[in-house]
C-alpha cells in the first residue's frame, strides 16, 4: 500500500506503548500517520501491573490490554516478536532483529525497563529467574513443580509481590533485602517493621540488612545462596527482584543523550535530544531527573505525546506522584504524596499497633492540610486520602481521627463526598472525580464497567475501583440528572454523613450543625426535613454527645415532628392516638382492663393494631398527660408509635403452648422489644420472633426477624411489609441467645449509622455497596473492625433508656406544651368533636369543612371570652 | 406556673386594637402555639430562630384541621420563613400566608408583636 502519510514508528508495545496507541486513536492523530509498532514480546501489550494475578487464575489472554480488533480497527501495523536492534537517527531508520530496516518520520521509544540482576556468581544457573513478563512467570511456575524452597532477592514492592507468588506456589519462601527494612523506597522504618511482622506471621522468612554474595550451583542448578554476613541458605529457586533499569540501549548506541545512571533524557514534552524521537514510560529520564517505575506517569507521557502529534494543546510532563497501593501477601501497603515528610514544617500523625501489624502515618502541614502518608496493614483509607493529599485544603476532620482503627472511639473514614471534583481518583490513569461523575451524567454510563471503559479509571492496579464504585453509585442514585445527594436544601450531606459529623465533632445541636456544616444562608431556620432527622441522629447518639436523651428537652423540643413533640400520633382531625407498649404482644388481663377503663373514661376509639397491640384514638393534646398518668401508673410505657424508632416485636405463641414450637418465641420477642425500645433510627424498625419454621409471627416481613430452629435462632434482616414488600434475608444461622442479641446490636447500629433518612432496612440493604454480603462481613465477620464500637453504642443506648412518657409527666417544663391553647389552658379545642359509629366514636369531619361551620357550632357554654381575660385566668 | 414580672407579652392586632395572647417565654424557637381569639377563631403564633414573631390562621386549609401551630417552621433558600403543616406537609409563608406548594391557596395572617 502506498501512502503519503508520514510514518510514526513505535518501538516497544508494553503498557505505555498501548496507552499511546489508544491516545493516538482518541485524539485523532492516528488518522494523520501510518502507524507501525515493533514489539519484542510475542503478544500485544498486557497488564504488567496485574501480572501476579496470573498465578491466581487470570490467563495470559485475560491480561491483554486491548480489546479484540483494536489495532486493526485503527489501521495500526503491529509486528510481534520483532525487537528493534539499532537506530540511525540521521537516516531516520530502525533495524529489526530479523534484519528489516524501517524508515520513520517520528519515532516513539517505549521500551520499558529490564530487571536488574546483581552481578553475583551463579546468577545464570538453572533455577534463577526474574519477574517481569508472562514468560518469566510461566517459567517460574514450571520450575516450582520440582522445588521446595524459593528465595527472592529484593524486599521492595516487586520482590514482595514475587514472594507472595512463590508462597502461593507452595514453596517455603524467603525474602532477602539489602536495606535494613522492607520496601525501603515506600515506607519508613516503623512501617517496614509493621510490614515485616505481618509477613513473617504468614510464614515468609525475612532477612534484612544482608547482601547476596553468590548463588551456589550444583550440576548447573541453583541449590543455595551465600550472603555478605557469611550465612547460607539452601534453596531450589531464586527470583531476582532487585530493581529495574531503563532499556535505553537503542538510544544510547545511537548517540542520543542518556542519564548517568541510565534512562533516555527527555524534555518536558517527552522529546529526546533528537527532535524526531520521543521517549515515554519507564525507559525515559524525565526533566526532574527521575526514571518513573510506575505506570501512571508513563500514561501521562503517552497522552502528552499523542496530543502533540494531533497538534492539540498538550500537558507537559514535569514529574509525577509516586503513590502506590499494593496488596502484598494479603497485607495492604500504601504510600502516597510526601510520605517521608520532606516538606519543611510538616508534622507526622502516627498510629501504630505492633500486635495487629497496623501502622498508619499521615504527613500534614501545621494548618492541617494533608501532604502524604504511609498505611500498612489497613490501607482502606488510601483511595480517599490520596486524592486529598497536596490539594492544599485542610482535612475535613482532624488527622488523628483518620489514623485510628475503625473501632476506636473517634475514628472516622472519609466518604467519597470528602473529595473535591478535581481530586484524582484513579492515579494510574489520572482520572479525576469530576471526570467519573461526568461519565454518568453526560455520557449516560450506568455501570462501573461502562464507566471504566469510558474514563479508563480502574483499569490498571484496581486500587481505585471501590471508590469508583461509590462515586458511580452515588451518581446513579441521583438519577443521572444534576446530582444533589444532600439531605435537604439546608444540607449538602447525606444523613449518614451528618451522622459521622455529629459523632466525630460531637455537635449536640441542629443550630450548630447548620451553622458549621449547612449550605443554607446565614440565619436559616433549617427545615421540616433536616430538623427531625438531625434530632433523631442526636437522640441516637445522646449518651456519646452528653446531650439529654429526652426528645422534649432543650433545642430537641423545637426539632421534633408533631408526633414526637406530643409523644402521640396526629390524626386527621387534629386529635391524637395513644399506643402503649405491649412487648411481644403479651398482656395480662389486668392491663387489658386498665386499657379498657382508660378508653371508656376518655371516650377513645379502641382498635387492635396490625402490630399486636392496642391503639386508643381521639385524644386531644390536653388529655394526653391525664391518659398517660393512668397508663404509667398501671405499668405501661410509651410504645413509640410516633417515633422513627423501634415499633413492635411481634411474637407467635411458641414452644410454651404450641405443639410445633421449638423455642420460646414470646420470651425472646419480649427480650428484644425491651432491649431496643426507644432506639431512634432513620426509619421505623419492626421485628418479630416465630417459634418454628411455620412462621406465624411473619418474621421475614420485618426489619429484623428471628425464627427458631432446634439449635437456636436464625436471624433474618431487611424484611418489609408496606408498599414494597420484601422478604428478609438470612444473616446468620443457629445462634444462641447471646449471639443473636450481639448480631442484632451490631446490625441495628450499623444501619443507623449508614442509612439515609426514611430508608427502611430493606431499601438500605439493596442500596449499599456489596449488599447483604457486605453487611454480613461487617456485622458477622467484623471486617471493618467496628463491631465493638457498634456494640458499645448500643450498650450505652440501652443503659440510657428511660420511658419518655414517665419522664415527661415528672417534669413541669415538659408538661407545659400539653394545652390546646396557650392563652386558655383547660379550654378544650372546639374543633375536635366526634360522632358515633359502631358503638364507638369517629372524627366529626363536617365540623372542619369551613371555619364558619366551626364558629356556628360553638357551644354557648364554651363561649369565647376576651383573650386578656383568658390570660389572666391562666395565672 | 410562675411568671416573672419582666416576662414580655405577645400581642395580636385586631380591629379592637392590640390584645395580649401569651407570654413570650411560652414560645419555643422554631415552634408554634395555638391561641384562641375572642371571636372563637384560632391563630397559630410562632417564634423563629432569630426571635421574630409571626401569627397565621391555625386552620390547615387542606384538611380543615386546626393544627398549623403544631407544624415545624423552616426557611427557604431565599430566606422566606414558613410553617409546614403537620398533616400533609404543605408549606405556608408566615409573612404572606401564601402556600408555597399550591399557589391557589393562601391563609390569613395576623399582625403580631412582643410588648
Ligand atoms: C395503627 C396501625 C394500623 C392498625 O390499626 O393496625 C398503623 C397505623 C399507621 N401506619 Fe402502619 N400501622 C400499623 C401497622 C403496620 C404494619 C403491620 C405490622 O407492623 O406488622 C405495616 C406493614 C409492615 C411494615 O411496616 O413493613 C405498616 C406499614 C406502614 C407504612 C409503610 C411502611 C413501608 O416501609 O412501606 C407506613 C408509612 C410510613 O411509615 O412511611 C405506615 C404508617 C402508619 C401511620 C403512622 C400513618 C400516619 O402517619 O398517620 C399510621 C398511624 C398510626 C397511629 O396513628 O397510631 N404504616 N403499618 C398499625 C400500628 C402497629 C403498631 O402497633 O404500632
Ligand atoms: C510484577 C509487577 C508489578 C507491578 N506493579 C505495579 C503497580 O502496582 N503499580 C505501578 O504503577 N506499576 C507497577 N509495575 C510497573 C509497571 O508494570 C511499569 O511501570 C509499566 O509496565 C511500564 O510500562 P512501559 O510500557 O514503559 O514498559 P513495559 O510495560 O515494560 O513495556 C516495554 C515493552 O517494550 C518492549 N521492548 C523493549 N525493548 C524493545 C525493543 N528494542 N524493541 C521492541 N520492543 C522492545 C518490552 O519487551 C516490553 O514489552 C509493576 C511491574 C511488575 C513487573
Ligand atoms: S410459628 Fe410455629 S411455634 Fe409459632 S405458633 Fe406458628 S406453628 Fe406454633
Ligand atoms: S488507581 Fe490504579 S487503576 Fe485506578
Amino acid at each position: 500500500m502506498t501512502t503519503t502519510k508520514p510514518t510514526l514508528l513505535l518501538v516497544g508495545y508494553g503498557m505505555v506503548g498501548h496507552r499511546f496507541l489508544e491516545a493516538l486513536a482518541d485524539t485523532g492523530a492516528a488518522a494523520r500517520y501510518r502507524v507501525v509498532v515493533l514489539a519484542e514480546e510475542p503478544r500485544p501489550a498486557y497488564d504488567r501491573v496485574g501480572l501476579t494475578s496470573y498465578f491466581s487464575g487470570r490467563s495470559a489472554d485475560d491480561l491483554l490490554l486491548a480489546e479484540e480488533g483494536f489495532t486493526d480497527r485503527h489501521g495500526f501495523e503491529v509486528h510481534l516478536s520483532s525487537p528493534a536492534v539499532s537506530l540511525d537517527p540521521a537516516a531516520r531508520t530502525v533495524t529489526t532483529a530479523a534484519g528489516h530496516t524501517l524508515s520513520y518520520d517520528t519515532l516513539v521509544l517505549a521500551t520499558g525497563s529490564y530487571p536488574f540482576v546483581p552481578p553475583v556468581d551463579g546468577r545464570d544457573a538453572e533455577g534463577c529467574f526474574v519477574y517481569r513478563t508472562i514468560e518469566d512467570l510461566q517459567a517460574i511456575e514450571a520450575y516450582s513443580a520440582g522445588a521446595r524452597v524459593g528465595a527472592v532477592v529484593g524486599g521492595g514492592l516487586l520482590g514482595l509481590e514475587a514472594a507472595g507468588a512463590l508462597k502461593g506456589l507452595g514453596l517455603e519462601t524467603h525474602v532477602v533485602e539489602f536495606a535494613p527494612r522492607l520496601m525501603p523506597v515506600q515506607v519508613d522504618d516503623a512501617g517496614g517493621a509493621a510490614l515485616r511482622r505481618t509477613i513473617e506471621s504468614m510464614g515468609v522468612v525475612v532477612h534484612t540488612g544482608i547482601g547476596t554474595k553468590a548463588i551456589t550451583v550444583a550440576e548447573g542448578r541453583a541449590v543455595g545462596m551465600s550472603f555478605t554476613d557469611d550465612s547460607e541458605l539452601a534453596t531450589d529457586l531464586v527470583v531476582f527482584s532487585a530493581g529495574v533499569r531503563p532499556r535505553d540501549q537503542l538510544a544510547r548506541e545511537a548517540g542520543l543523550t542518556v542519564g548517568e545512571r541510565g534512562g533516555i533524557a527527555i524534555d518536558e514534552h517527552c522529546r529526546t535530544s533528537d527532535p524526531h524521537v520521543f521517549a515515554i514510560g519507564e525507559c525515559a529520564l524525565a526533566v526532574d531527573g527521575r526514571v518513573y517505575g510506575l505506570v501512571a506517569p508513563g500514561y501521562e507521557m503517552a497522552v502528552s505525546v499523542a496530543q502533540q502529534l494531533a497538534e492539540q494543546a498538550a500537558q507537559p510532563f514535569t514529574g509525577a506522584d509516586l503513590s502506590t497501593k499494593l496488596k502484598l501477601l494479603g497485607v495492604d501497603v500504601a504510600s502516597f504524596g510526601d510520605a517521608f515528610g520532606s516538606t519543611p514544617g510538616s508534622l507526622d500523625v502516627v498510629y501504630s499497633d505492633s500486635r495487629s501489624g497496623v501502622y498508619k502515618k499521615l504527613v500534614v502541614t501545621g494548618e492541617g492540610e494533608l501532604l502524604g502518608g504511609i498505611l500498612v496493614g489497613d490501607a482502606s483509607a488510601y483511595a480517599t486520602l490520596r486524592p486529598l493529599a497536596g490539594t492544599g485544603r485542610p482535612l475535613p476532620v482532624p488527622a488523628e481521627s483518620l489514623v485510628l482503627p475503625a473501632g476506636a472511639d473517634t475514628a472516622v473514614s472519609l466518604g467519597s463526598s470528602a473529595l473535591p471534583d478535581e481530586a484524582v481518583v484513579c492515579s494510574c490513569n489520572n482520572v479525576t472525580k469530576g471526570t467519573i461523575r461526568a461519565a454518568v451524567t453526560d455520557h449516560q454510563c450506568t455501570t462501573v464497567p461502562e464507566v471504566k471503559k469510558c474514563t479508563r479509571a480502574g483499569t490498571n492496579c484496581g486500587s481505585c475501583v471501590k471508590l469508583l464504585g461509590t462515586i458511580v453509585a452515588d451518581e446513579l442514585e441521583a438519577g443521572g440528572v444534576e446530582v444533589d445527594r444532600g439531605l435537604c436544601p439546608c444540607f449538602a450531606h447525606t444523613r449518614a454523613e451528618l451522622y459521622e459529623i455529629v459523632l466525630v465533632k460531637r455537635i449536640p445541636t441542629h443550630r450548630q450543625l447548620l451553622a458549621e456544616h449547612g449550605r443554607a444562608p446565614e440565619g436559616s431556620e433549617g427545615c421540616e426535613v433536616c430538623k427531625p432527622t438531625v434530632a433523631s441522629i442526636i437522640a441516637s447518639l445522646a449518651p456519646e454527645l452528653e446531650a439529654s436523651g429526652h426528645i422534649l428537652d432543650g433545642e430537641q423540643s423545637g426539632l421534633q415532628d408533631t408526633n414526637d413533640h406530643f409523644l402521640a400520633n396526629l390524626q386527621k382531625n387534629g386529635s391524637y392516638s395513644v399506643v402503649p407498649r405491649i412487648p411481644g404482644g403479651e398482656i395480662t388481663p389486668d392491663k387489658l382492663i386498665v386499657i379498657g377503663e382508660v378508653a371508656k373514661e376518655f371516650g377513645l376509639y379502641t382498635k387492635i393494631t396490625g402490630g399486636q397491640r392496642i391503639d386508643l384514638f381521639g385524644a386531644s393534646v390536653d388529655q394526653l398527660p391525664m391518659i398517660w398518668s393512668r397508663l404509667v401508673a398501671a405499668g405501661f410505657e410509651s410504645g413509640h408509635a410516633y417515633g422513627k424508632s423501634l415499633r413492635t416485636v411481634k411474637s407467635c405463641v411458641g414452644s410454651t403452648w404450641c405443639r410445633y414450637g421449638v423455642q420460646d418465641s414470646v420470651a425472646m420477642a419480649i427480650q428484644l422489644e425491651l432491649r431496643y425500645r426507644g432506639l431512634r433510627s432513620p426509619h421505623k424498625l419492626k421485628s418479630a420472633v416465630s417459634g418454628c419454621a411455620r412462621e406465624c409471627a411473619e418474621a421475614r416481613g420485618k426489619d429484623f426477624g428471628v425464627i427458631a430452629t432446634t439449635n437456636g435462632w436464625n436471624l433474618y434482616v431487611g424484611g418489609n411489609g408496606g408498599a414494597t414488600p420484601r422478604h428478609a434475608d438470612l444473616l446468620a444461622q443457629d445462634l444462641d441467645d447471646e449471639q443473636l442479641v450481639r448480631l442484632i446490636d451490631r446490625f441495628l447500629m450499623f444501619y443507623i449509622r449508614t442509612a439515609d433518612r426514611l430508608e427502611r432496612t430493606s431499601t438500605w440493604l439493596e442500596r449499599i455497596e456489596g449488599g447483604l454480603d457486605h453487611v454480613r462481613e461487617v456485622v458477622v465477620e467484623d471486617s471493618l473492625g467496628i463491631a465493638e464500637e457498634l456494640e458499645a453504642l448500643m450498650a450505652r443506648h440501652i443503659g440510657d433508656y428511660q420511658d419518655e412518657w414517665a419522664a415527661t409527666l415528672a417534669d413541669p417544663e415538659r408538661m407545659r406544651r400539653f394545652v390546646s391553647f396557650v392563652n386558655a389552658p383547660g379550654v378544650p379545642d372546639p374543633s375536635i368533636r366526634f360522632v358515633p359509629e359502631r358503638d364507638q366514636v369517629k372524627p366529626d369531619l363536617v365540623l372542619l369543612a369551613t371555619e364558619e361551620q366551626l364558629l356556628a357550632a360553638l357551644d354557648p357554654d364554651n363561649a369565647p371570652f376576651p383573650a386578656d381575660r383568658i390570660l389572666e385566668e391562666a395565672r | 406556673m410562675t411568671i416573672t414580672a419582666s416576662a414580655t407579652r405577645v400581642e395580636l392586632l385586631s380591629p379592637a386594637g392590640w390584645s395580649p395572647v401569651c407570654d413570650w417565654d411560652l414560645l419555643v424557637p422554631g415552634r408554634g402555639v395555638a391561641v384562641l381569639l375572642p371571636d372563637g377563631r384560632q391563630a397559630a403564633v410562632f417564634r423563629d430562630g432569630s426571635d421574630r414573631i409571626y401569627a397565621v390562621d391555625n386552620r390547615d386549609p387542606f384538611t380543615g384541621a386546626y393544627v398549623l401551630s403544631r407544624g415545624l417552621i423552616g426557611s427557604t433558600a431565599d430566606g422566606r420563613v414558613y410553617v409546614a403543616s403537620p398533616l400533609l406537609k404543605q408549606r405556608f409563608d408566615l409573612l404572606t400566608g401564601e402556600c408555597l406548594d399550591d399557589e391557589d391557596v393562601r391563609i390569613a395572617v395576623h399582625t403580631a408583636r412582643s410588648a
